[in-house]
């Protein structure tokens, strides 16, 4: 059942009207996230007993840098699948994830910097957090530069792959690093196991826009994805009936 | 599955964990020098370098934090709650800095056993709170929120 869905999910033309049927559910759903968990967390949300109105960078900050490693993962996901079952589909998913896991990383480390300047008292230290974030920034940036680099696309998605799945090992270095090595970056507030040590009406416009970036990468994905579709398969018989009518 | 498939999957396995294994035994190589910083009690027992620049991080002890009349220098102990170290500096401190908080700082010990900082910074614990939520807090657990 799961596979037979997965082998339809790989056929384009049924990803280009499945994609096209829940942009908009995906796009209202979004708007909706983003517009409560805004308004919660810069007008409802108290401010911090030590660090005041500052800590609000957090709403950006916090769901950039989950964002930036949960992109990694459903790269490196649809690189073994691209690699396994050379779906067309996968490797176009991995190619246009790297742009976006890009931006969420270079948001992260830009808004920890912008918060680290007047708490902490510095721009940029080399703690094993900060450099492990850097270093993923480093491993999307290769992916781009090698997908580029190579012109049979398919080929280069392929070589992309193995890069994206060695760069997995980075992946629980960057979360366990403020646990296993002594940072200045501080150790987690939200963990599963434990209660989170932030005030609940804090933490609800948090979950929220981490959910919020969730859809907006799902939105954005698609749609480079049917871009970059259309794109590859413009000679083929499904893209010229879909274009016939002018529509 | 597809026997040419297992294979793949199977050789996408073995290279997840040879990459793995292999970082992780570098890691463990390189632990002490992705270490930030020193506590007071590594200091105190001469683990530090000496003659060299390294951090110290530590909390700073209640009413130790003494300034200058003249300049911007100011005097505060910072502790592991074992050993206190005395952290001379001369500049502007980040604004979480306070009694009783986390800092870390990268200096020299000079002769007098006193560590001469460069930098100070602060470090944040995990803690959000509101400002009525900490106050009513530290009447309750006035330990806790030292820390």
């Amino acid at each position: 059942m799961i596979m037979r869905f997965i082998y339809q999910l790989g056929s384009p033309p049924y990803f280009y009207a499945l994609s096209g049927r829940l942009l908009p559910w995906l796009s209202g759903i979004c708007l909706i996230l983003f517009a409560t968990g805004l308004y919660g967390g810069l007008v409802l949300a108290p401010a911090d007993y030590q660090q005041g109105d500052s800590f609000r960078i957090i709403y950006i900050h916090v769901p950039a840098a989950w964002m930036s490693m949960f992109v990694y993962m459903v790269m490196a996901f649809s690189g073994a699948m691209a690699l396994i079952w050379r779906i067309k589909i996968a490797e176009i998913i991995l190619i246009n994830s790297a742009h976006i896991g890009a931006v969420f990383t270079f948001l992260a480390l830009v808004t920890g910097s912008i918060w680290g300047k007047p708490m902490w008292g510095t721009w940029w230290v080399w703690d094993a957090r900060l450099t492990s974030e850097l270093l993923l920034l480093f491993l999307y940036l290769g992916v781009l530069a090698l997908y580029s680099a190579i012109d049979d696309k398919r080929k280069a998605a392929r070589a992309v792959a193995i890069l994206a799945l060695v760069g997995v090992v980075n992946i629980p270095i960057i979360h366990y690093s403020v646990e296993w090595w002594s940072t200045l970056h501080q150790g987690p507030t939200i963990t599963k196991f434990d209660k989170p040590s932030i005030d609940t009406r804090m933490l609800i416009p948090l979950l929220l826009m981490a959910v919020a970036h969730k859809f907006l990468y799902a939105i954005v994905v698609l749609l480079r994805a049917r871009n970059d579709l259309l794109w590859r398969e413009r000679r083929s018989q499904w893209v010229a009936t879909l274009f016939k009518d002018g529509s | 599955m597809h026997p040419l498939r297992k294979r793949r999957l199977i050789l996408i396995i073995i290279m997840i964990i040879g990459v793995a294994t292999a970082t992780g035994f570098a890691l463990v190589a390189f632990n002490q020098n992705l270490m930030f910083y020193f506590s007071p009690s590594d200091v105190q027992a001469g683990k530090a370098p000496v003659n060299r620049l390294f951090r110290m991080g530590g909390i700073v002890v209640d009413g130790s934090v003494k300034r200058s009349d003249t300049s911007t220098e100011v005097w505060f102990d910072i502790t592991d709650n074992e050993k206190a170290v005395t952290v001379k500096y001369d500049g502007i401190l980040p604004d979480l800095f306070r009694e009783g908080q986390g800092i870390i700082s990268k200096g020299k010990l000079n002769n007098k056993g006193e560590f001469v900082a460069e930098e100070v910074l602060a470090k944040h614990d995990e803690n959000y709170m509101p400002p009525e939520v900490a106050a009513s807090m530290k009447k309750k657990l006035p330990e806790d929120i030292k820390e």
